[in-house]
């Protein structure tokens, strides 16, 4: 088992609830205090740091216009990364390629990270959640097909070492593609795709690379994970290792049970605070019309976590919290559930979680709950 | 889910990419032919519209591909495919003297279709139709009905939402509910970006050499009159008219009164203006 240590990079100091219509899109950025925004990177750094420190690799993800998320740019990161930690894997996951106008640069910005952590990096693909075509103007139809064209045009970029390529596709056009320098890991860095729905899982599978689901729970996860192994099975391929499957989930580990729930209650600033209003939730085209309408008709989106307490959170396998031996209780619990699985990663800084505090609950997973694990699941080199 | 039309009830309207292209066409009345291209309302929303048109003309009202019941090819994309595809289905009727209606997002088709090719039009009428430019970089000529809420949007398209608009989607019948949200996804595929328009058309709507009525609702709060007059003012000598108590959707509110003006306007003779 790999483990990653994720922090979404909130600016949590936010003005009272009730004076905002929504976190995204539309909250002014009048409300950042650059100093503060300054000494909360200062930390979230050196949180990761720490975390390489103890043996835990490291993940960042992008998103724009939202006081959730301060990293509108992972590459940058991910290179600050490549630096200051030593040993860790670097887990961009991902770049939102439906929304970035031009893949190519995303494969230079890639390999060019690669080479700073000496082939450490590990590039995730997303589509991006539905609030970020409003943030990046982004055209919310077509982005399934738009990500596998982007990934496509960037595995190309990566791997062609003879002279420009072409590439005159629906999407993206470019007609002297070279990237400089090119990646450091040969072919090329692994690559991870994130999944939330068992129909996104058949590509993922017939390309081989990592699927990464995120608080899909015990239910959600088990079905992306099965349409996977179900597609290589029905495809006649060999079974996949528990290497190619990744699982989110917040997770804080105290001394105690108490302690545990303490941090996982501060955690819940990630659910919490998330307020967003439909016409950003569910643009048009982001789902199938039909999933839209019921919403429109009043139904609750299933990611709506808003009125789950952290009982019901962890119940559902969304949060693993408590003691040493209770997390490892519900990791053990999820990877039997799921049939399976071969990184976790931990989102273990959200909101008010303090800088002592997050630290803690890293190196208490580090020091008592990781030893535990790798006895159980039998490692296995962390290139995926 | 809605059920589509497909080959066996459908109307085949075009041939591209060796595949027939079948929309769910309506056809009523009789008179001079009609072509009725919607907006993102969609064509059931219309009925009385299509109704008071039915008294004069032989209305043709597709459902754009991809809206309410009309399959969406994958290749159709753009606007410019949509107004290809409804000249190419005039020439395969052999149609000609054809009265073109467009009605908002309609409007933008049937503006894309009478630059290229006047040939088999009579008249064109546009009723708050999007599709142009007019303001500068910072200027929203177009409010974002993707960024805002419902009540808003309703509150932009009707001069009395109370009463003309769709109301609260929690109580409205599913069916009309899944027509909204094909139709908005619809809307987004095609217009999300430029958004709802093309920068180059209005460049040349001089080209629109057809006699041509421009009509705007008084309260229209999703383009406001001056972009309606600006749209007017880049056709040769189209005629200008505002109908009061009427939203963007001027149709829906004041049916008799948009498709009067579009009687009397088929009745200029053609060069007369």
């Amino acid at each position: 088992m790999q483990y990653w240590h994720f922090s979404e990079t909130a600016y949590p100091y936010l003005p009272p609830e009730g004076t905002y219509d929504s976190v995204r899109v539309t909250l002014p950025n009048g409300v950042v205090d650059p100093a503060k925004a300054a000494a909360l990177w200062d930390r979230y750094l050196d949180e990761w740091q720490i975390a390489d420190e103890c043996g835990i690799n490291v993940m960042i993800n992008e998103h724009h216009a939202t006081a959730t998320c301060m990293d509108p740019a992972a590459p940058v990161i991910a290179g600050i990364l490549g630096r200051i930690t030593t040993d860790a894997r670097i887990l961009v996951l991902g770049n939102p390629v439906a929304n970035r106008k031009d893949p190519v640069r995303v494969a230079e910005e890639m390999a060019l990270v690669d080479l700073l952590s000496h082939g450490r990096l590990e590039v995730g693909f997303v589509r991006g959640v539905p609030y970020e075509v409003s943030a990046v103007n982004s055209r919310p139809v077509q982005m399934s097909e738009r990500m596998w064209e982007a990934i496509e045009l960037i595995q190309k970029a990566w791997t062609t070492h003879d002279g420009p390529f072409n590439w005159e596709g629906r999407f993206f056009q470019q007609r002297h593609v070279n990237i400089w320098p090119r990646p450091h890991q040969q072919p090329a860095p692994p690559v991870w795709v994130t999944a939330m729905t068992p129909g996104s899982a058949a590509r993922i599978a017939d390309n081989g690379f990592v699927v990464a689901s995120f608080l899909t729970g015990y239910e959600g996860t088990r079905k992306v994970f099965q349409a996977y192994r179900d597609r290589l099975a029905d495809t006649g391929r060999p079974a996949p290792g528990d290497d190619r499957f990744a699982y989110a989930a917040l997770t804080y580990t105290g001394r105690t049970d108490e302690e545990g729930l303490e941090g996982a209650r501060k955690l819940m600033w990630y659910v919490k605070a998330n307020k967003v209003p439909f016409e950003f939730v569910q643009p048009p085209g982001y789902t199938p019309y039909f999933v839209r309408a019921a919403g429109l008709a009043g139904q609750k989106s299933a990611y709506d976590f808003s009125s789950l307490t952290l009982e019901n959170l962890i119940d559902e396998g969304i949060v693993f919290a408590g003691s040493p031996a209770t997390v490892r209780g519900q990791i053990e619990k999820f990877h039997e559930r799921v049939g399976g699985f071969g990184h976790l990663l931990l989102m273990g800084q959200a909101g008010f979680l303090e800088h002592d505090e997050t630290v803690r609950g890293i190196r208490t997973f580090a020091d008592e709950v990781k030893p535990a694990i790798d006895a159980m699941f039998s490692p296995h080199g962390a290139g995926v | 889910m809605l059920t589509l039309v497909d080959s066996g009830d459908g109307t085949v309207v075009g041939r591209v990419d060796d595949a027939d292209v079948v929309l769910d066409v309506h056809t009523s009345g009789t008179g001079p032919t009609l072509l009725l291209l919607h907006g993102v309302e969609g064509r059931e929303a219309d009925a009385a519209f299509v109704d008071a048109l039915a008294e004069r003309f032989t209305v043709l009202a597709p459902s754009h591909p991809g809206f309410g019941l009309s399959p969406r090819p994958d290749w159709c994309d753009s606007v410019e495919d949509l107004a290809l595809l409804y000249l190419e289905w005039l020439e395969r009727q052999d149609l000609r003297d054809v009265v073109l209606v467009g009605l908002q997002f309609g409007g933008w088709i049937a503006a894309e279709m009478a630059v290229r090719d006047r040939s088999r039009l009579g008249r064109l009428v546009l009723v708050d139709p999007v599709g142009i430019k007019v303001g500068g970089c910072a200027d929203r000529d177009i409010a974002d009905v993707f960024a805002m809420p419902r009540t808003e949007v309703d509150a932009r398209n009707h001069a009395d939402p109370a009463r003309h608009g769709p109301g609260d989607l929690t109580r409205a019948p599913r069916e009309q509910v899944l027509h909204i949200a094909r139709n908005e996804e619809a809307l987004a595929l095609y217009g999300w970006e430029p958004y709802l328009h093309n920068p180059r058309l209005r460049r040349w709507l001089p080209r629109v050499h057809v006699p041509t009525l421009v009509a705007w609702g008084a309260q229209d709060g999703i383009v406001d009159v001056g972009y309606g007059r600006a749209y007017a003012a880049a056709i040769p000598g189209a005629r200008f008219e505002v109908v009061d108590g009427a939203g963007h959707r001027a149709q829906v509110e004041r049916p008799d009164t948009i498709a009067r003006l579009v009687a009397e306007h088929a009745a200029v003779r053609a060069g007369a203006h």
